[in-house]
């Protein structure tokens, strides 16, 4: 993760270099990754490639985060009909299929979106959209729960008696409480955002060719398997990694943050 | 040894690992109980003597615990060393077992006549519909109305006291020799509470089997017992018959669980405050040096704290461990 | 249960439509027109185009076109591939069997392995074997199902050269060998997609059977004499069946998106590579007809697992 933020100051290598010379070469000290069909350096392929990764993990993450936040806290706090609604909206929304639906959207809006704003940032801002809009649920479960059983607790009862106005109450006694449970899904959120991505990318349905995101070299590798395996290898490692250190972190905040955690 | 004696533990240690160290639950107990008896364990939560009740049948998670020292003799043969196979044959058959929680003890999934038949059709080999009919009889011995019908329902549909039934049902469906009840009425309702505590003994009578009642309760104590045993940080503090420890408790820790016991009988104008003993149990991780209830004693000495002192016989079936027992009663 | 049953039935049409409408409300918002190929194209005369676009009613209020889009779909009216020409439904049901076949086969695998394995690890908690699974679960669920599809092909078809990578409709063979063919192009799809459920299963149970196996009424149990064995499987693994059905369902939609990408990978004719060729060649009524069929089926698992709930939960069916 260090080297893809930090790895455009190390590796100067410009993504884009066509060497017809060094087709498909296997790492090398020139290229240590190697090179693809059009002789470009993989490594500088693979960074550039995991900062769009990551940023879209991230980005996607937030919208999630922020739209789970918001249902479950709306649902939390008034209960009734309002959250019998919100609940059903959810359960609907974490039974559809994903993926198709996924590739539908951007199938059907990517055109629109990309002569409004030019293909790179209208796929981009379509995409983390369209991932976050399908990660918000486990969010809006957790921080409604939350607030069922936060609300009953004595210190709540206490601001409320003192007067306190119900955004106030919200915002200073209950969220904090429920952040803990949130870090968690949003850190698992990454990963499946950085997942989703790829998964389009690899489909050919993600960003344009010419963006080397990792999804995007595995696509552009599959067909050149038996004479340049590592061309596939790099950039499914460092999805692999990637998203296996966001589960570990993810998995060790929830053992940090739950007390009822058994030894 | 006293040949009526069909349980007899002596000097058992049960110590658990933890994080922070070796936690000494129960550290040097000799309990007996004899055929037809009803003995009760008393004190105060974290004393050890759920722990001792439960290392009876080896139901304690082992490890974390282990049986560090002692024997348990069930008519004569030692349980410690037995293997899980030996183990299973004394569970039910011989040894009934009643938990504390009606609420959370039952199987959800399963009916309540098969959870007792399990039992009847591990140890009495009989078939699926005869070991139901022997719940349905069992549910009848427990004065659960209707108890034909019964035996196909689920636990959640029975209430908190009738669940404490349904499990003295499954405990005494093989006819045991010992009934181990860890504080059965603790979670119930106090009119429910006396109503179970009037079932176990009327179930004692009728089958004539020994009880073991684990209870924090003095007032249970002295309608149920013959005899009590009185437990404090892991260790037997006094043991007498039960008019004996009433009449003339010896051990400052038992006087003050007879002291907190509300009577009806205790005026207000009388300026009698119903007493708590001040302060807690000591930490079993660092157990304090000499007497463990020194630091909450009110008759505490420097000798006190010195050297731990043993359980010694007072009168006929009387002993307890306090070095001033003379002075104080 | 019936009753229970009928309820779950009646809970689950509203999801249906809930699922209609937002796919529908996604077409419609969706930029560009359906007809566009044919506006570019000069043989058709734009009255016969308008006649054609009211004979669709597409010019009609929006509520009205959802009704009739709904009720068309519902009669299996699905229309034409722009591409082939066939019906959109006869081009579905054609393949459907193969990718319910994967992946049905790939639940057993991953039933087969999270089963024994999650149970095993639970009941020996912090134990070499409960490292070791929990390790590889982690890394199998953190492998994305391209990457080990990738991996596979380059390891048993390029470097061992033991099984076919792409997948064959027509295999020139009958009888035995038939079968022999077809296992042996079904093994890597198949293993893909179930490594990867087994992987996420095997933590489900082991944390389902670790949550039960301290509750007390597992002590009543073992308190009976009953043996080990019998007091893990009928106390421990069957009330820790109750909330794994829950979390299998609530990843069904996962399923179905890893199968679209390994049937990508290995070429497997079923409707997600069907999906994909479609978005790939614009053909709005396949990729619609598609969508759908995943929906329904996500729909018809959720029914299933509420069954499967009802009937492992008595506390449900009372309710």
């Amino acid at each position: 993760m260090l080297a893809v933020l930090l790895g455009p100051l190390l590796w100067s290598v410009p993504i884009d270099e066509i060497d017809f010379t060094a087709r498909l070469q296997g790492p090398s000290w020139d290229h240590p990754l190697g090179t693809d069909d059009l002789g470009q350096d993989l490594l500088a392929r693979i960074l550039y490639g995991g900062r769009i990764s990551l940023a879209v993990g991230f980005a996607a993450m937030l919208v999630a985060v922020t739209f789970g936040v918001l249902v479950g806290a709306v649902a939390g706090m008034s209960g009734g009909r309002v959250d019998a609604g919100l609940m059903w909206l959810t359960d609907l929304f974490l039974s559809l299929p994903q993926l198709p639906l996924l590739l539908l959207i951007i199938y059907l809006f990517r055109d629109a979106l990309t002569q409004v704003v030019g293909p790179e940032i209208g796929v981009f801002i379509l995409i983390v959209i369209v991932i976050g809009g399908f990660n918000w649920m486990p969010v809006a479960r957790l921080v409604r729960a939350q607030f069922f059983s936060l609300r009953e607790k004595e210190f709540v009862e206490a601001a409320r008696a003192l007067g306190a106005s119900r955004l106030r109450l919200v915002l200073r006694h209950i969220l904090p409480n429920a952040l803990g449970p949130v870090i968690v899904a949003a850190t698992i959120d990454v990963a499946a955002a950085i997942i989703a991505e790829s998964t389009l990318s690899f489909l050919g349905l993600g960003f344009p060719p010419d963006i080397p995101t990792w999804g995007r070299l595995l696509f552009d590798a599959k067909d050149n398997l038996d004479f340049a395996p590592h061309w596939a290898l790099f950039p499914g490692l460092a999805i692999f990694l990637t998203v296996l250190s966001i589960n570990f972190l993810g998995d060790g905040l929830r053992d940090a943050l739950d007390p009822r955690r058994v030894k | 040894m006293n040949d009526g004696r069909i349980l007899d533990i002596q000097g058992l240690k049960v110590h658990f690992a933890t994080d922070d160290g070796m936690v000494r639950a129960v550290d040097g107990v000799d309990i007996g109980i004899d055929r037809g008896e009803t003995v009760s364990v008393v004190g105060e939560s974290g004393c050890g003597k759920t722990v001792t009740a439960m290392t009876i049948l080896k139901l304690i998670a082992m490890p974390p615990g282990r049986i560090v020292a002692g024997r348990i003799l069930w008519q004569g043969r030692d349980l410690v060393p037995m293997g899980p196979e030996q183990m299973r044959s004394i569970r039910a058959k011989e040894i009934g077992f009643v938990f504390q929680e009606p609420m959370t003890s039952l199987n959800p999934v399963y009916t309540v006549g098969s959870q007792i038949a399990e039992a009847i059709r591990e140890h009495e080999g009989l078939s699926r519909r005869a070991a139901l009919d022997h719940a349905a009889e069992m549910l009848r011995l427990v004065n659960i109305p209707n108890p034909s019908r019964r035996v196909h329902d689920y636990p959640h549909q029975f209430s908190g006291g009738m669940r404490q039934r349904v499990m003295i049902a499954m405990a005494l469906s093989c006819s045991p020799k010992l009934l181990i009840a860890d504080e059965p009425t603790t979670a119930l309702d106090v009119t429910i509470q006396a109503q179970i505590l009037d079932l176990l003994d009327e179930m004692k009578q009728r089958l004539g089997m020994a009880v073991l009642l684990i209870t924090h309760a003095m007032g249970v104590v002295a309608e149920t017992a013959q005899r009590v045993v009185v437990m404090y940080a892991g260790k037997v503090v006094e043991e007498a018959p039960v008019a004996a420890l009433f009449a003339r408790p010896r051990h400052p820790y038992t006087q003050g669980l007879i002291r907190s016991i509300p009577r009806l009988d205790m005026a207000a104008t009388e300026h009698r405050r119903l007493e708590a003993i001040p302060g807690t149990v000591p930490s079993l991780l660092h157990p304090p040096a000499g007497c463990r209830f020194a630091a909450r004693c009110r008759h505490a000495v420097e000798a006190c704290r010195a050297e731990e002192p043993a359980l010694r016989e007072l009168g006929p079936g009387h002993k307890a461990a306090c070095i001033r027992a003379d002075e104080i009663a | 249960m019936t009753q229970y049953l009928v309820r779950r039935l009646i809970i689950a049409i509203p999801s249906l439509l809930g699922i209609s409408v937002i796919l529908f409300t996604v077409l419609a918002l969706a930029p560009g027109d359906p007809f566009e190929e044919l506006a570019t194209n000069p043989a058709i005369p734009p009255d016969v185009r308008a006649n054609l676009r009211a004979s669709l009613g597409l010019d009609d209020p929006i509520h009205v076109r959802y009704l009739s889009w709904l009720l068309a779909m519902l009669r299996g009216e699905w229309g034409f591939s722009f591409v082939s020409r066939s019906p959109v439904a006869d081009l579905i049901l054609q393949r459907l069997p193969t990718t319910i076949a994967v992946i049905g086969a790939a639940q057993l695998l991953a039933l087969a392995i999270a089963l024994p394995v999650g149970i095993y690890a639970a009941t020996r908690p912090y134990s070499i074997f409960d490292q070791i699974a929990n390790t590889l679960a982690f890394v199998g669920f953190s492998l994305p199902t391209f990457f080990t599809g990738l991996l596979f092909i380059l390891l048993f078809s390029i470097y061992l050269d033991w099984l076919p990578f792409v997948f064959r409709t027509q295999i020139d063979a009958t009888g035995w060998r038939w079968w022999w063919e077809q296992l042996r192009q079904s093994i890597m799809p198949v293993l893909v997609l179930g490594l990867f459920q087994g992987a996420a299963w095997t933590r489900f149970v082991r944390s389902a059977v670790l949550d039960v196996i301290r509750l007390d009424h597992v002590t009543t149990a073992r308190s009976k004499g009953i043996s080990e064995s019998a007091v893990t499987m009928r106390h421990v693994v069957r009330n820790a069946m109750i909330p794994v059905v829950t979390l299998v369902a609530l990843q069904m939609p996962a399923v179905f998106g890893g199968a679209i990408v390994t049937e990508q990978i290995f070429r497997v004719p079923g409707i997600g590579s069907l999906l994909i060729s479609a978005i790939l060649a614009n053909d709005t009524p396949v990729i619609m007809g598609v969508t759908f069929v995943f929906a329904c089926l996500v729909v018809f698992f959720n029914l299933v697992a509420d069954v499967l709930y009802g009937w492992l939960d008595p506390r449900i069916s009372y309710r």
